[in-house]
């Protein structure tokens, strides 16, 4: 794919995030910390809070399964969620928190239940449409990309690459083999 | 942006990166993303910057001899929360800027934080704005 084409496509898939709601402002704050001396920053923010949360929702499912429910443990672990939600501008989730926190206040147990799988459904739409976007972003810095039968060749230029010490090494990312400046990657 | 590190640096950014490495900052939090962002934006400004996870690891840090210029302090937080560990800070004699950060909206709440000892209290997570402002009056004071 020529690598004019691969920006338009990183800059509609950006655009359309934001404008499908999905994210806001506060991810643009994390993009304009990212520098060429922290290249992945956003993706490592991002990458974190998928990591961290895990167990946040984990605490709120188990936290919905006691009975009776506390409506103050549910808060605040929801409060938590929400914070992290927010930290990285992930937008629909955060307004599925208030509601859920909203429910919580008026002691609403299935209201509580209901909005938590909207929450875990925005959250997982997000995660799988921000981890395509990354890399397709991710591409976009390779130069020299040439493609024939849905293998790439191309020069690897990120600067997170591993190497064994032998000449080869594996991209962080694909985990692919590779020798001197070429790679070869299956898209 | 604020950012400069070069010579597109407005003259107050410039004023920032003279004093920025002198300065340092202990982030109190126990959001390992927020400690990120805040640690990111801290440092693009030459600050030094140190972590911890609660308030009675910041209280330990100062009681054993460390020096901050700047404390930014998580409101909630397990083992030692936000107002308990600057009530205690202020009681030791620091006199560190401390700035409260917390995802509580309510006015109230933040006055209530702002009671124990608070320089200033902010929504996290920081934008750069304001980040800039808080380096603007640290800056002001030396």
């Amino acid at each position: 794919m020529e690598r004019n084409q691969l920006h338009r496509q990183v800059a509609n898939m950006r655009k359309s995030l934001f404008d499908q709601g999905f994210l806001d402002e506060q991810f643009i704050q994390l993009e304009e910390l990212q520098d060429d001396a922290n290249p992945n920053f956003v993706e490592e923010v991002v990458t974190l809070y998928y990591r961290d949360s895990t167990r946040l929702i984990l605490n709120i499912e188990q936290a919905l399964e006691k009975s009776p429910l506390d409506f103050t443990k549910l808060d605040s672990l929801m409060h938590q969620f929400k914070g992290s939600s927010s930290s990285i501008g992930a937008k629909k989730v955060k307004l599925e928190c208030t509601q859920f926190k909203e429910y919580c206040k008026a002691a609403n147990g299935e209201g509580c239940k209901r909005t938590f799988q909207q929450v875990k459904k925005e959250y997982g739409t997000l995660k799988k449409k921000i981890e395509v976007y990354f890399q397709v972003d991710g591409r976009r810095w390779l130069g020299g990309v040439a493609i024939s039968g849905g293998i790439a060749l191309r020069q690897w230029r990120r600067i997170n690459i591993r190497r064994d010490g032998t000449g080869k090494g594996a991209s962080s990312r694909s985990g692919v083999d590779w020798t001197g400046g070429i790679e070869v990657v299956r898209i | 942006m604020v950012f400069g590190t070069g010579s597109s640096s407005t003259k107050s950014t410039k004023g920032v990166e003279e004093v920025g490495g002198n300065l340092s900052v202990l982030i109190v939090d126990d959001d390992p993303i927020i400690l990120r962002i805040h640690r990111m934006m801290l440092n693009k400004f030459g600050l030094v910057t140190h972590v911890v996870e609660n308030g009675k690891e910041a209280v330990d840090l100062f009681r054993s001899g460390s020096c901050f210029d700047m404390v930014l302090m998580d409101m909630e937080m397990p083992i030692m929360d936000g107002p308990k560990a600057t009530q205690e800070l202020r009681a030791m004699g620091v006199n560190s800027m401390i700035v409260g950060v917390t995802s509580r909206g309510l006015e109230s709440e933040k006055q209530s934080f702002m009671g124990a000892g608070l320089n200033r209290c902010h929504e996290k997570p920081l934008t750069t704005d304001i980040v800039t402002s808080l380096v603007q009056e640290l800056i002001k004071h030396y």
